[in-house]
């Protein structure tokens, strides 16, 4: 019943904005606005048109690093998938990537490549890109090795079975893969406006904090955090509305 | 001894082979899963691999499909020698190995699709094949959403489409309860005596081979080779419900029985 999970969905948000505003009200810290008052500072913001201008700002970024991190990944995560010898050549480069502490890395890269676009972009793929490439080179590796041979059996050329079978049996985790790895983007491009140069929505954060304006600073925060949240629901519409039959799994499993 | 007389005597008188395999041999680094194995598969006849596991006898299917390089030997069929998979062989999965996010009737036009065939007229002729094993209806539905043995059907509907003469059969119905397996095999005996092809079929049940097999071939394993091949006479004339009691199939079954008992840890 598709009534009951919008109901059960809305019953948590309230429950959360309810607690959010209570501790608010208490309050638990000086620096904690209510959740009315974030909630006023976002429409103002909208309203006034500083949102507006900070989204502008801050999705260029985001965008073309989500961009070159799917695009990318998923092409270097099929090679990676499909030949050992890629395997061996290319999986340490991003398992180091996965690891490394971002935030360390940042002067390094604002060294190289300055405070421009590059740099912000260069955030988000790291963050973004590492769990796409792994997440579908294991897909990859792992496709069913009956459905590779049915493949063969009924004569498919290679192309074939790359785009036809190991493609859409990979699918589900691809997906898995890019949902974490676009998440991690949304957090690279926040780090990077607040570890680089303060723009956009990372500017209103830093800005607000140092003003003490608090419900600004909460606001900029519950809006991009909404932003992901509606993307994620985004991608995964488009994941049911491609591969079908697939939410039910494999049927040999 | 009734064994002798149960053993018929090979002669002149067998159909043409559609399919020989000549001294194959196949290695997996230090152990040998097939060694010197020559074979004869007569046209428009089903024949059993029949073995303990491991005698090697999918290995033998695949290679025969062209999935396996032998490591030495050749495969021919209709004198033709095998390189690889080619349009005058199917193959039927033990697991079924269906596209989950297909359709039956986008899995069955699948090797059809890989041919190059327009998609009305693959369509057409996978609709055909779909009635043929029983599902009609089923066409818009997902491999999930049916049971086993009609998953196979699928399978079997996908193999007969692209219509090659030689049907390779994996285990098919290993996977599918006893029930659906009975309603199979006598399905199965149908299927030969009116399609116009040769079966090569992999089995691990000694009834099931004894049931639908024209020709019986006994793997014995490690290295694998043939221990003996059987034909049965004239049982299955006397139609599908008699031959379970026929004397002949009991006595074939009991022999094949004594003679792989030994190799069934």
């Amino acid at each position: 019943m598709p009534d009951r999970a919008l109901l059960l969905k809305l019953l948590s948000a309230v429950i959360l904005f309810g607690a959010w505003e209570i501790a608010g009200h208490i309050p638990i810290s000086y620096a904690f606005p209510t959740f009315l008052e974030s909630m006023s500072a976002m429409f103002r913001m909208i309203a006034d048109g500083t949102m507006i201008d900070a989204y502008a700002e801050t999705l260029r970024p985001l965008v073309v690093g989500v961009a070159i991190s799917a695009v990318l990944g998923i092409a270097i995560g099929l090679w990676i998938g499909l030949s050992n010898f890629f395997d061996w050549l290319f999986s340490p480069i991003f398992i180091v990537m996965q690891a490394a502490p971002l935030a360390a890395l940042i002067p390094l890269l604002v060294l190289a490549y300055g405070i421009g676009l590059t740099s912000k972009v260069l955030v988000v793929c790291i963050m973004a890109m590492p769990v796409i490439v792994l997440n579908t080179a294991g897909a990859v590796r792992n496709t069913p090795e009956s459905l590779k041979e049915m493949g063969r059996a009924f004569l498919a050329s290679e192309p074939s079975i790359i785009l036809r079978i190991i493609i859409p049996a990979a699918s589900p985790v691809i997906f898995a893969g890019l949902r974490l790895g676009i998440s991690a983007g949304f957090i690279g491009a926040i780090l990077a406006e607040l570890k680089i140069t303060p723009t956009g929505v990372g500017d209103i954060i830093t800005y607000s904090r140092s003003i003490a304006d608090y419900p600004s600073m909460y606001a900029a925060i519950f809006s991009i955090i909404l932003l992901a949240v509606l993307f994620l629901n985004l991608l995964e519409r488009t994941e049911t509305l491609l591969f079908k039959g697939n939410e039910r799994g494999y049927v040999s499993d | 001894m009734a064994m002798s007389q149960i053993k018929q005597v090979v002669d002149n008188t067998l159909p043409e082979s559609a399919v020989s395999t000549r001294n194959i041999s196949k290695n997996y680094g230090d152990v040998e899963a097939l060694k010197n194995l020559s074979l004869e598969f007569p046209r428009g006849q089903l024949t059993s691999l029949l073995g303990p596991s491991g005698c090697g006898k999918t290995t033998l299917l695949k290679i025969i499909a062209g999935l396996l390089e032998p490591t030495s030997g050749t495969v021919e069929v209709n004198g033709q020698t095998v390189k690889g998979p080619g349009p005058d062989r199917a193959f039927v999965f033990q697991d079924f190995a269906l596209l989950p996010w297909a359709t039956v009737l986008r899995n069955v036009a699948f090797g059809l699709e890989m041919r190059g065939v327009a998609k009305s007229e693959r369509e057409a002729i996978a609709e055909k094949y779909i009635k043929e094993v029983g599902l009609a209806g089923f066409e818009q539905s997902y491999p999930h959403e049916l049971s086993g043995g009609m998953r196979q059907r699928v399978g079997l509907a996908r193999a007969l489409s692209v219509d090659a003469e030689v049907l390779l059969m994996d285990e098919p119905f290993s996977a599918v309860d006893e029930q659906t397996r009975r309603k199979f095999q006598e399905d199965l005996l149908s299927l030969v005596q009116h399609e116009n092809k040769t079966f090569i079929f992999v089995t691990h049940s000694i009834e099931e081979a004894v049931y639908v097999s024209d020709q019986i071939a006994i793997l014995l394993p490690r290295p694998s080779r043939v221990h003996e091949i059987i034909r049965p006479s004239n049982f299955r004339s006397k139609g599908v419900d008699n031959i379970r009691r026929d004397p002949e199939y009991l006595d074939i079954v009991d022999e094949i029985w004594a003679s792989l008992r030994t190799y069934v840890e």
